[in-house]
């Protein structure tokens, strides 16, 4: 029983703190902590920083310029970039069809499209969704019928998360109708300016323009386009499903926001005192805290299990419906934690170069929204329903 | 990192669980329970025998100096067994306390009896208006020039009935709720004024409470400075906070088990009830709860015998918290899974589920410890 990280491992954190201090800019930080919106010139610029390092792709082997990181270092990465208010990174391209293309994809493929993602070229959404098709996933109905050399698909994406950036969309598309519904997809990979490709927002319920839908209409995609075999896509969309629920628990990002709301209860103020110090809020604080202490242990039992060569199993799914439930009652406490403030939703104030009068706190304004738009976290990388499916399957044998 | 236990604490988890299967089966526990002493002399000798009454203690002793990774691996198989030894009583609270703040003399008289299971302590730290809070003493010592007149009441001494030694907290000075002016007291059960009223407890042990009438002492009897014990409890308390949470995981992992096992062979409409999605989703808050609660029996052995500091205090009122609503959480799903049967006597669901929420009610419940956590909150 050994709880503590090695001098190697104190060593990286050392280093990643370094890197850090000297190169993560003050301004996307300050932007990250205070829940404000990040262009896509802030993420393009990160992106950058951490290619240079040789810090972006850190699910790759080498040889395609990734860097292997232990579980561990993997582990203090993420806490300390939460904690520095790094921002998220943009999973699509580096670390969902990245990891397909390496396992499945031909050579030209790898190489045509692994340094475009490293150099920050090409920004990648993912065309998984469809209106009819959501956490039963298997049953999406865009076609792409084979003509010659190429594939002409038809039918709509939808939830397509910052599709409004991407010049490229990896697609789950239905290539045999013939067949039992999960032998029939085949993975595409689709350049966004192709004729026939329209991208309409999706405003969610804080107003935000975060996800799109995807329109295909005899869209001519050629056939080296496609990942692995034909009809088998599901194979590789399940392999990406894989990449897709480790860290979905958001450990470090609930650290970093328990740390704020704290802050926040600190100096907000009720019966002259502040919240803080409230019994009842302070409880509900404290009740959080502690949830996400075991919920944290439990996230190093896995990476602990990882680094001794166990797999990431169903493990995972367990951890996402913690990890989801804990960053919720977060986000619902920073709410709470403003009380009436929460009512009004002044968009100016969102603006990190905003320079007029706050109206109550200066982190008041994105609160509620944020409140609002973290409910997708129940829902979203396989809702905790389906993860629920999946952990009664896997590990209860149900 | 890594979070196995060591060869030498795996041989004595092995140990314990061997022989808690051997000795311990179902009918034999109802058996142990309802005997006058209330569980099994033998298999309590056999925890002697084997040197795991020891194993906190020192290697003078018998033991090996186990810390609160050892504790727990005991812990842990005596709770899947839902064995009702005083072991926490009488090895890791007696123990602890006599250990922290015995003289040598005192070691010396009880130490050894404890730790090779010949000697049986038991604890009196709370009293009928204490609650939970440990430094909420009204009981009164007054010194009689020669030594100590004890009066007042102590509530619900776990294995009090049959202890050979009690270790009572009593005030020397200050007020009902200070925590300056309380000391520990060495009372022998026998000691005139005692007064022992014993029950059983609804989760198939034994325990008492405690009447002193009068009781006389010898200074000998004075465990530690006096009026300074109240931070040896919260110590002590603290080390038996993380012993319990791993008798609660071990009894969580049976009644998991049992519940697991119930799903997939109880038929319901033709099928067995576990392919019901409404019974498979609770299923899994119950393991997700158990896994929970074991990351933070983890956390608790970890500090356990760790100096005193206020990282330790909220690690500890944490894993008492989290394994409170574990353990109620498991067990009223747990019945509600089961259905009837989990309600019968003779089935052993509902004897786990009775254990888990009695936990709940050792050493602080879940609101007492939440309620300590968000005192010692950290501004960030």
């Amino acid at each position: 029983m050994n709880m503590n990280y090695t001098a190697e491992e104190l060593a990286f954190r050392d280093e990643v703190r370094a890197f850090l201090d000297e190169k993560l800019p003050e301004d996307i930080a300050a932007k990250v902590k205070g829940f404000r919106r990040l262009s896509k010139e802030d993420h393009q610029r990160w992106q950058k920083i951490l290619s240079e390092k040789g810090w972006y792709a850190t699910h790759w082997p080498e040889e395609y310029g990734g860097v292997k990181w232990t579980p561990v270092q993997k582990h203090i990465w993420d806490d300390e970039s939460c904690r520095y208010g790094v921002p998220r990174s943009i999973p699509f391209g580096v670390n969902m069809v990245a990891p397909v293309i390496i396992k499945f994809g031909t050579e030209e493929q790898k190489q045509k499209y692994l340094p475009r993602i490293l150099s920050g070229e090409d920004w990648w959404c993912q065309g998984y969704s469809e209106p009819g098709a959501g956490s039963d996933l298997a049953s999406l109905k865009t076609r792409a019928v084979r003509e010659g050399d190429h594939y002409i698909v038809n039918g709509q994406k939808t939830w397509t998360t910052l599709g409004q950036h991407a010049n490229m969309i990896f697609c789950l598309v239905r290539t045999n109708t013939e067949v039992k519904a999960q032998e029939g997809i085949s993975f595409l990979l689709i350049d966004m300016n192709t004729p026939g490709i329209t991208v309409r927002p999706i405003i969610t319920l804080d107003g935000e323009h975060e996800v799109n839908e995807v329109f295909f209409e005899d869209v001519k995609v050629p056939v080296e386009n496609l990942v692995g075999e034909e009809d088998k896509g599901w194979t590789y969309a399940k392999y990406l499903l894989t990449y897709e629920r480790t860290g979905l628990a958001g450990i470090g990002i609930s650290k970093a926001a328990l740390s704020h709301l704290k802050e926040l209860a600190g100096r907000r103020l009720k019966n002259g005192r502040p919240l803080i110090e409230d019994p009842s809020f302070s409880q509900r604080i404290a009740q959080v805290e502690i949830d996400l202490t075991a919920a944290a242990i439990s996230n190093l039992r896995i990476i602990a299990s990882v680094e001794g060569g166990g797999v990431p199993g169903a493990e995972s799914s367990m951890l996402k419906v913690r990890g989801t439930e804990i960053r919720q009652t977060i986000n619902d406490l920073a709410r709470r934690a403003i009380g009436p403030y929460a009512i009004p939703f002044v968009e100016e104030e969102l603006d990190l170069d905003y320079d007029g009068e706050f109206l109550s706190d200066e982190n008041a304004a994105p609160l509620a929204a944020q409140y609002f738009n973290n409910r997708k976290l129940s829902i979203f990388g396989g809702s905790n329903e389906i993860q629920k499916n999946i952990v009664s399957k896997m590990i209860l044998g149900l | 990192m890594d979070f196995r236990l060591n060869e030498e604490q795996q041989m004595l988890q092995d140990t314990v669980a061997r022989l808690v299967r051997g000795e311990y089966s179902f009918e034999k526990r109802l058996e142990f329970s309802e005997s006058e002493l209330g569980f099994s002399e033998d298999f309590w000798k056999q925890l002697g025998e084997l040197g795991l009454t020891a194993v906190p203690f020192p290697e003078e002793l018998g033991g090996f100096g186990g810390g609160g990774v050892e504790v727990q691996s005991v812990m842990t198989e005596l709770g899947r067994g839902l064995c009702i030894e005083p072991y926490l009583q009488s090895v890791v609270l007696g123990g602890g306390l006599i250990s922290q703040a015995g003289n040598d003399a005192q070691k010396e008289q009880w130490l050894g009896g404890i730790a090779s299971g010949e000697v049986r302590a038991a604890v009196g730290l709370q009293e009928p208006q204490s609650f939970y809070d440990l430094n909420n003493v009204e009981t009164r010592a007054e010194n009689s020039g020669d030594g100590y007149v004890l009066n007042g009441r102590k509530a619900v001494v776990i294995g009090g009935h049959c202890a050979d030694v009690l270790v009572v907290s009593a005030r020397t000075s200050g007020d009902t709720r200070e925590a300056g002016g309380i000391s520990l007291f060495l009372v022998s059960p026998d000691a005139d004024g005692v007064e022992r009223r014993t029950y059983p407890t609804i989760d198939g042990a034994k325990g008492c409470d405690l009447v002193l009438n009068n009781v006389k002492v010898g200074t000998d009897a004075l465990l530690g400075e006096e009026g300074k014990a109240a931070d040896i409890i919260e110590y002590q308390t603290g080390r038996a906070i993380s012993g319990l949470c791993g008798e609660a995981v071990g009894a969580m992992e049976v009644a998991c088990d049992l519940t697991l096992d119930y799903l997939k062979q109880r038929k319901q409409f033709g099928v067995p009830i576990g392919k019901f999605q409404v019974l498979q989703h609770r299923m899994v808050d119950m393991m997700s709860e158990l896994e929970q609660a074991r990351s933070m029996a983890i956390l608790a052995a970890s500090v356990a015998d760790e100096p005193q500091s206020d990282e330790r205090r909220r690690i500890l009122a944490a894993a008492k918290n989290v394994i409170g609503r574990a353990g109620q959480f498991i067990s009223e799903k747990g019945i509600q899974s089961h259905g009837g049967i989990g309600m019968t006597w003779e089935y052993n669901f509902a004897h786990y589920a009775k254990r888990l929420v009695m936990i709940n009610h050792q050493l602080g419940d879940d609101d007492f410890h939440l309620e300590r956590y968000a005192a010692l909150l950290q501004a960030s």
